[in-house]
């Protein structure tokens, strides 16, 4: 890392208007937080949708498609597996924080690769476990009402871990193109806690819930 | 000198090895223009933003206009098969959300880019290139949206687009999948404006521009993109569901296979009716800022103001069932929603009461921008107390899909939403263009849009009580509602004229602008918040030095003060504390192509949807290209001329190398809203502006 230029620890010493935002969060660090509490909405948009249909097919005779429904076919030790990996990535994430925090580009770097790695190990897992859903227990799509809100709200989050694992990579990209900002990484990073955050309540209410 | 241990956050680190910073993908140079159509194009301005929110705004307006008057043109005798009943479907439901989505809030979404900024004291909005990517964003939807006309017709559900009318076996075209994803693709531009905005509002306010000293404008358009935030997912869902029961057979609305109508209800109005304060509110902060200033007065009950509309925000939450009081969603929910329907006209009324009582012993002066608002006043309480009708649910039964409820609901939206507006353009037209609009004409304009619209709405209560049904393409002659429906037609044709001689009148004032070059001066209405502290038309860079806030209506201060007799006297000339703008050592952001490319790929994996996937691979590699793009190329162009080298010394500090530094990556903005293709949403941040 190279030294600080002088008049960039003036500023640290002597915020002026520039620097100092009305609240003091950063504009970027505030506008993640706003994004993810519209987030939370879509989630929850979703979640109540599985929470209504979760077990409709059984309830009322005579569907097409049968009353197969998918909480007959998890397999939790092997969720709670992948769940642990979601989680543990985290941690990763923090550690990659904590490292650009210190100027270490490299364990930044390490780190970051680590959580795109777990995070790319739980979409492997997720896919792997639809596969299991389609092929071996014929729960489809379009089977019935619980399946399709299962593969939505499942798929949404996944399609926002891919998200998260893209940015990832996209920084470590970044990384040996052009200095960067910490706290790019920390508003990434709130952005993947929200990700895991949102998988445990999913795990919590989809599969561990009966 | 190395600090190793703490390096704050906002401190850059690792080696920069751009050596090219200025053409990021070595494909495009980056824009330069300032005159022209590309200087408009890739702005990130948020003044010409607003203005161009307001342009196209005005063309879907007209658009709507023309449908409305189809409507009323079909339905002005008993039995005309002008329209046949399909496409008068599709009519009224292209009119209603191109009124709601494409009109009403981007109209008020120009007001709040260009005002915002300068009613706070501040530069530009916190994140410029969001704000250019949410205009372009939502205008590729609109457009997309209307493009369903010439692709097989448009969506014919109504607005709500009730389940299960809406499924593929009642609606078979390609309509409702146009509305389904345009919605998306404009909830995706609206989600980045609204994040945009509420940032803008709590990061970048002047010194001293504590919240409770900010404008009542201000304030509203605050709460509005709060409500955005919190509401659009909520439609997106819904609209996500719909799309894939439409588009991949599922069943989510689909009775017949186990789906509940039910819950699309719910999904939509829990967004629904928030959305009636996103469409309302912008305009109640118009009329808050332009009837003190032609009453003379200070806004009565400042903190009430501010107040209730914060408590409209809150309780626009808990009353979304009372439009689905006729569905048998059972009694309790009735009279739960109920109760809170009619606690939610306390705000609402304490709101009439303050415009009432600021101008109460006013020196009140009834030009246009001033009848409008007062206008709204009284329109929008008449629409109110009929909305406070629809509260008790044993007569809401009765008015249900009935004429009153559409008489209603213009009343607030028209009377409420669009006089407010208009009584905006009046207000703002100087500081924006440089010159009034015309107030002859203007007058014209407003007599003829109020009788034209109490003649064309006013009507519709008594059909309404009749038992005339909205939605129904024609009437009967032994019904007994030809003779209030003539009325109604003549009514909306009035309208239309008035909309005629307000473009008669844009046009006549731009002319004489031209020939006699009249300077407004910065303060024209002697008025009170700090937008009017700089020239018109507003400089580029709003503000030379950024004021230093100490009062509410602080403008107002600096040139009033009070004797000892407590009379209101003039301490300075306006011409002394208005700024000239001619401060040219001001940082500003650099203009992008990236926005564009965005936004055009979304219209383009829209149809990909809708008719064949592999059209939406242009789009998807479209949209992944211009979020590279945009991550990899700085906020502020190096080479752009305005570098913080060549700032003078006095006029601040530098801006500590912002160039070098195009911090933030991949702002998540809401591409996970929508469709696949996962390209991040990613939007740099942008350094602020302030320089």
């Amino acid at each position: 890392m190279g030294d600080l230029m002088y008049e960039e620890v003036e500023d640290l010493e002597f915020p002026d208007d520039i620097h100092v935002t009305s609240t003091g969060i950063s504009n970027e660090k505030l506008g993640m937080w706003v994004y993810l509490a519209s987030d939370c909405l879509l989630f929850g948009g979703m979640i109540s949708t599985y929470l209504i249909y979760k077990n409709r097919p059984a309830q009322i005779e005579g569907l097409e498609g049968g009353d197969i429904i998918p909480s007959q076919f998890f397999d939790i030790p092997f969720t709670s597996m992948t769940s642990f990996i979601l989680l543990m990535s985290s941690l990763t994430m923090v550690l990659s924080v904590n490292a650009i925090m210190r100027g270490d580009m490299v364990r930044m770097r390490l780190w970051l690769v680590a959580t795109t790695v777990l995070g790319s190990m739980f979409l492997a897992g997720q896919a792997y476990e639809f596969t299991i859903f389609y092929f071996d227990d014929g729960l489809g799509f379009t089977t019935n009402v619980a399946t399709s809100a299962f593969y939505a709200l499942t798929g949404l989050h996944g399609v926002h871990v891919l998200i998260g694992v893209i940015m990832l990579l996209t920084m470590v990209g970044i990384s040996y193109r052009r200095k960067m900002h910490a706290e790019a990484v920390e508003v990434v990073g709130l952005y993947w806690h929200f990700v895991d955050i949102v998988w445990v309540v999913i795990f919590t209410v989809v599969y561990l819930i009966p | 000198m190395a600090i190793t241990e703490q390096t704050p956050l906002e401190l850059t680190t690792g080696e920069d090895r751009t050596s090219s910073a200025g053409d990021p993908m070595g494909v495009f140079a980056r824009p330069r223009a300032n005159t022209g159509w590309r200087s408009w194009v890739n702005t990130v301005d948020h003044k010409k933003i607003g203005i161009m929110y307001g342009v196209a705004s005005f063309f879907f307006f007209l658009v709507a206009g023309v449908e409305a008057l189809m409507i009323r043109t079909q339905l002005a005798v008993p039995g005309s098969q002008l329209l046949s009943a399909d496409l008068y479907n599709q009519v009224f439901t292209m009119h209603g959300v191109t009124m709601v989505f494409m009109v009403v809030m981007p109209l008020a979404a120009a007001f709040a880019n260009y005002l915002l900024p300068l009613q706070i004291g501040a530069r530009d909005v916190s994140f410029p290139r969001m704000n250019a990517l949410s205009l372009w964003i939502w205008l590729s939807g609109a457009i997309f949206f209307n493009t369903s006309w010439f692709l097989g017709g448009g969506a014919d559900g109504g607005w709500f687009n009730y389940a299960p009318n809406a499924s593929v076996t009642f609606s078979p075209g390609f309509g409702i999948d146009f509305y389904a994803i345009g919605l998306i693709i404009m909830g995706i531009g609206s989600t980045v404006s609204a994040v945009n905005l509420t940032v803008t509002v709590l990061n970048m306010r002047a010194p001293g521009m504590t919240l409770m000293k900010m404008p009542v404008f201000t304030w509203m358009m605050f709460i509005t993109q709060v409500l955005l935030v919190f509401a659009l997912p909520v439609i997106t869902v819904a609209l996500l569901l719909l799309s894939f029961d439409r588009i991949f057979d599922a069943a989510f609305f689909d009775a017949s296979k186990g789906g509940d109508p039910f819950l699309w209800q719910h999904l939509f109005w829990i967004f629904g009716h928030p959305e009636v304060y996103i469409m309302v509110l912008p305009a109640f902060g118009i009329v808050s800022e332009v009837i003190p200033v032609f009453s003379r007065k200070p806004i009565f009950g400042y903190p009430f103001m501010v107040g209730s509309g914060i408590a409209i925000g809150f309780m626009g939450w808990g009353v979304w069932a009372h439009h689905m009081f006729a569905s048998g969603m059972g009694q309790m929910s009735i009279l739960a929603f109920s109760l809170a329907t009619l606690f939610i006209a306390v705000p609402t009324g304490v709101k009439v009461l303050n415009w009432l009582a600021t101008m109460y012993g006013g020196r009140l002066r009834f030009n246009t921008a001033m009848l409008f608002s007062v206008a709204l006043v009284g329109m929008f309480t008449i629409g109110g107390l009929s909305g406070v009708s629809h509260a008790f649910a044993p007569a809401d039964t009765q008015q249900t899909d009935t004429y009153y409820i559409v008489a209603h609901f213009h009343y607030v939206l028209f009377g409420g939403a669009l006089l407010g507006l208009f009584s905006g353009m009046y207000f703002w037209w100087p500081k924006v263009f440089g010159h009034f609009l015309g107030e002859r004409l203007g007058k014209w304009h407003f007599w003829l849009t109020l009788i034209g619209f109490n003649l064309t709405f006013g009507p519709q209560h008594i059909l309404g009580l009749q038992g005339m049904m909205r939605r129904t393409y024609t009437y009967f002659d032994d019904q007994g509602f030809s003779t209030w429906n003539l009325v109604s037609t003549i009514g909306s044709y009035i309208i239309a004229i008035s909309v005629l001689v307000f473009m008669w009148n844009m046009g006549a004032s731009y002319r004489k602008h031209r020939r006699e070059r009249v300077d407004p001066g910065p303060d024209p209405w002697d008025a009170r918040s700090l937008e009017w502290m700089v020239p018109s038309p507003t400089p580029e860079h709003n503000f030379d030095e950024t004021p230093v806030v100490e009062e509410f209506d602080e403008f107002w201060h600096r040139k009033y003060g009070h004797d000892e007799n407590g009379r209101l006297v003039r301490i300075a000339k306006t011409s002394d504390v208005a700024q000239t703008g001619q401060n040219a050592n001001v940082h500003l952001p650099s203009p992008s192509y990236w926005p564009l490319v965005i936004a055009i790929s979304m219209p383009l994996i829209g149809y990909g949807l809708i008719f064949n996937l592999w059209w939406a691979v242009p789009g998807a590699i479209l949209l992944i290209a211009g979020c590279y793009g945009w991550v990899m190329e700085p906020s502020t162009d190096p080479a752009g001329g305005h570098h913080h080298d060549d700032h003078d010394p006095e006029a601040g500090p530098p801006d500590a190398a912002v160039a070098e530094l195009a911090k933030g990556e991949d702002l998540e903005t809401g591409m996970s809203n929508g469709t696949d293709d996962g390209g991040p949403e990613s939007s740099t941040t942008e350094e602020a502006p302030v320089g």
